[in-house]
């Protein structure tokens, strides 16, 4: 896939252009919705946004969760999206050049336009051919096979022509692949049955040739929009990250696209912002969370000198940052090089599909040029009649139920999959993970939803805790509206404070009855900092008190992680962060192989040794700490809240924030890869009645269209058992 | 048989009005929305008048 050959590139043009659209904008805007799904949600959506002044039309498409306004004056997106969180549904801006609707469009029109076309031609020709198969003699039988020959011919040399090029593509890097023997099946009926037709030949293959089209372009429809699918969901989480810089120059602060910072420029990176360059710290003082990039949960405070890179967060305070690297020498492009290395590893892995063409395309061209030979001999030289027999072999054999069985089998999977909430990204990811044997856990973000929580709050006497939740409801500090949340819980009132302040990367600190009263770092309260995450909070008497904090677990990450267990999957976690709280994490999730302060490169070079010892490793992280792992394993999840660059190298998006999706997505793939092999079994059965039949020169075209009309249609409904597979049970 | 002559050209000429509705439902993309299109004729938002 293209997509994810270098995911810089993948991302970083989109963003570009995305940086350089202006927030108002006038003509067509396109919003992602995730939570419309029916009739009500449509004239909700519409009628809200064509009641807008300057929206002229509203439109929404339901099957790409999307809504395409259409405004004659400029009119601001935030407007638009603060208009239907209103009516009760959250948008996100979607910008329509960087999801490259136009291409995936034309190419999804075109192969349906191919499919109309000769199914079209197809059933005309089948018309024809049955009044020949019900005894058409001489001039009857000739003016048929004319007629058949002028619509089957140009339509054939137009609508296979997805085939002819893509055979003609690996014949000339010297492989074979199904489209070769399809290609020359194709090509062989058409020209054996005009030469038969010229020659007022009995027997011709025109329908043949056609069904065979046909039902390879079904094949190639559903294929193609599986993957437009998935493609547009994944680009719409690319497209929701806007890299805009504020940068400062002697005129003030200017907001300009990431692509437009060079080294020695000075940015101002705000609270809440992710540092989009690597750089120093050149003034003022904050904290960043360096969660996505190293896994470590407590945020590290940071000042004038301090070196930080592309995509930590900045918590506290606004700092300014002297850039030394940006766009392709800042880390996070370096991290995506290492990425692409890996990813040129995980290409060489064929698909079943692959590996059947590999046996079935050199049997079938042998067989066929065996069936000319032994005729040729046993008829004394009759070229014709051997001829025929070959190509009425090359038919028969053609893998059109082969060319169904795994598009048919991936599109319902994936659609079943994309209702619990996963996106498969990778055309061949679900075999991948149907062949999984041990599964590699990151723990911040992945297992941890990113939050904390206050630990125990019992050594805090009710005083302390109004006084604590005063401060802690005064900063935009993580740590701080964590505490806020869980003491809002306990129904704890808030006293009355005065000179607040907050100090950047430091706490907050006011005035409480006369006394000085503050929250915050351990060295700025003059206490010592244990490893674990915590703040602490300096009472009316002077005495400082500790605050413990723990990471948050997803809901289901314990039935999750138990679940893969019992089927008999080992479970490690390897994690950036320092050895307490993962010690204490894998404790409670029951994993006993866990690793901590495990580097990119470590993990990376852990999941090697793994898939070195012959395991099938199944990666699920979210960070860029995780983003080379991710490249490296046998196949890779990452949660919808992943860096962008995490998504990118990895196989399969998790939406929901259900964990309990992931072996769900195991059992459905496992599942995915019998009925793929079932299909290649069924096509196999009709191939080992057909072929002899057509080596024995008893095969005429009926018979070939009955052979291609049954297995194809078996191999079809073979593949719809998946679609409501596993609705059933609950794991 | 000599009905044959009109019958063929009557039945393609007849096959290829359906392909031209096809040619026509494709490029007025009646294909993009389908699951939309299932739910739109559930809907009576313009059922007393016609969409402005």
């Amino acid at each position: 896939m293209s997509y994810s050959a270098c995911p810089a590139c993948a991302v970083a043009p989109s963003a570009q252009d995305i940086a350089q659209s202006q927030v108002a904008l006038q003509g067509d805007i396109l919003l992602s919705l995730p939570t419309v799904h029916c009739a009500g949600c449509i004239s909700a959506v519409e009628r809200k946004l064509t009641s807008m002044p300057g929206v002229t039309s509203a439109r929404v498409n339901l099957s790409l969760k999307r809504v395409a306004v259409a405004t004659k004056t400029a009119l601001s997106i935030e407007d638009l999206i603060a208009a239907l969180a209103a009516v009760g549904y959250p948008a996100h801006e979607l910008d329509s050049t960087a999801l490259s609707v136009g291409a995936a469009d034309k190419a999804a029109r075109s192969i349906l336009f191919r499919l109309g076309i000769s199914g079209f031609a197809m059933m005309n020709v089948m018309l024809l051919s049955v009044a020949i198969w019900s005894g058409a003699e001489a001039a009857t039988r000739d003016m048929f096979h004319w007629i058949s020959a002028a619509i089957a011919l140009p339509v054939i040399t137009w609508a296979a022509q997805p085939f002819f090029q893509n055979a003609w593509t690996a014949l000339r890097t010297g492989h074979l692949n199904m489209d070769v023997p399809i290609s020359l099946a194709i090509l062989l009926a058409g020209g054996m049955s005009l030469f038969e037709v010229l020659n007022g030949g009995e027997h011709a293959y025109f329908d043949a040739a056609l069904s065979l089209t046909f039902f390879l372009l079904a094949g190639r429809y559903l294929d193609q929009r599986t993957r437009r699918a998935a493609r547009s969901a994944a680009e719409e989480l690319t497209a929701l990250e806007v890299p805009r810089v504020v940068q400062l120059t002697p005129d003030g602060e200017v907001v300009v696209p990431l692509s437009g910072i060079a080294v020695g420029d000075t940015v101002l990176v705000r609270p809440g912002a992710r540092i989009p360059v690597d750089g120093v710290v050149s003034k003022g003082e904050s904290e960043v969370d360096r969660a996505l990039l190293t896994g470590e949960t407590l945020p590290v405070a940071i000042a004038t000198g301090t070196i930080v890179s592309a995509g930590e967060v900045n918590l506290t305070g606004p700092f300014e940052l002297t850039v030394h690297a940006a766009g392709r020498d800042s880390s996070l492009a370096r991290m995506a090089d290492l990425v692409t290395i890996a990813e040129g590893a995980k290409n060489r892995y064929s698909s079943l599909a692959d590996r059947a063409a590999q046996i079935y395309a050199p049997g079938v061209h042998l067989l066929a040029f065996f069936a000319f030979i032994g005729w040729l001999y046993a008829s004394g030289g009759d070229v014709r009649l051997a001829l025929n027999i070959a190509v009425a072999v090359l038919i028969i054999t053609c893998p059109c139920a082969l060319g169904l069985a795994v598009p048919a089998v991936v599109t319902a999977a994936s659609g079943n999959l994309f209702r619990k909430g996963l996106l498969v990204k990778n055309a061949t990811a679900l075999e991948r993970l149907a062949e999984i044997d041990c599964v590699v856990f990151d723990k911040t973000g992945t297992l941890t939803d990113g939050d904390v929580v206050p630990g125990t709050l019992d050594g805090l006497t009710p005083e302390h805790q109004s006084l604590a939740l005063a401060l802690a409801s005064q900063s935009d500090h993580p740590l701080a509206q964590a505490l806020t949340k869980a003491l809002n819980t306990l129904g704890v009132a808030p006293v009355m404070l005065t000179d607040i302040s907050e100090a950047p990367g430091k706490g907050v600190e006011a005035k409480h009855l006369g006394h000085r009263v503050a929250l915050g770092r351990a060295e700025w309260l003059g206490a010592t900092a244990g490893d674990s995450t915590a703040t602490w909070l300096q009472v009316d008497d002077g005495t400082v008190i500790q605050i413990p904090f723990s990471d948050h677990l997803r809901p289901d990450a314990i039935d999750t992680i138990s679940a893969l267990q019992s089927s008999g999957l080992p479970v490690v976690l390897l994690s950036g962060d320092n050895t307490t709280a993962v010690k204490s994490a894998a404790l409670e999730l029951g994993i006993s192989d866990w690793h901590a302060q495990m580097r990119p490169e470590d993990k990376a070079q852990k999941l090697s040794e793994l898939s070195e010892a012959g395991h099938k490793v199944l990666m699920v992280g979210d960070g860029l700490n995780d983003t080379v792992a991710l490249a490296v394993a046998h196949v890779s999840v990452s949660p919808a809240s992943a860096l962008d660059a995490a998504r990118v190298a990895s196989d399969i998006v998790l939406l929901g924030n259900r964990l309990g999706a992931i072996s769900d997505a195991r059992a459905i793939a496992r599942s995915a890869r019998k009925r793929i092999l079932e299909n290649f079994a069924i096509a196999a059965g009709y191939n080992a009645i057909a072929i002899p039949v057509a080596l024995l020169g008893f095969a005429s075209p009926l018979a070939a269209a009955l052979a291609m009309s049954t297995s194809s249609i078996s191999v079809s409904l073979n593949a719809l058992r998946l679609r409501s597979a596993g609705q059933g049970d609950k794991k | 048989m000599n009905v044959l002559a009109w019958l063929i050209p009557v039945s393609l000429f007849l096959g290829g009005l359906g392909l031209v509705g096809f040619v026509w439902t494709l490029r007025s993309s009646q294909y993009e929305d389908p699951d939309g299109d299932s739910q739109r004729i559930l809907s009576d938002d313009w059922d007393d008048q016609p969409r402005p």
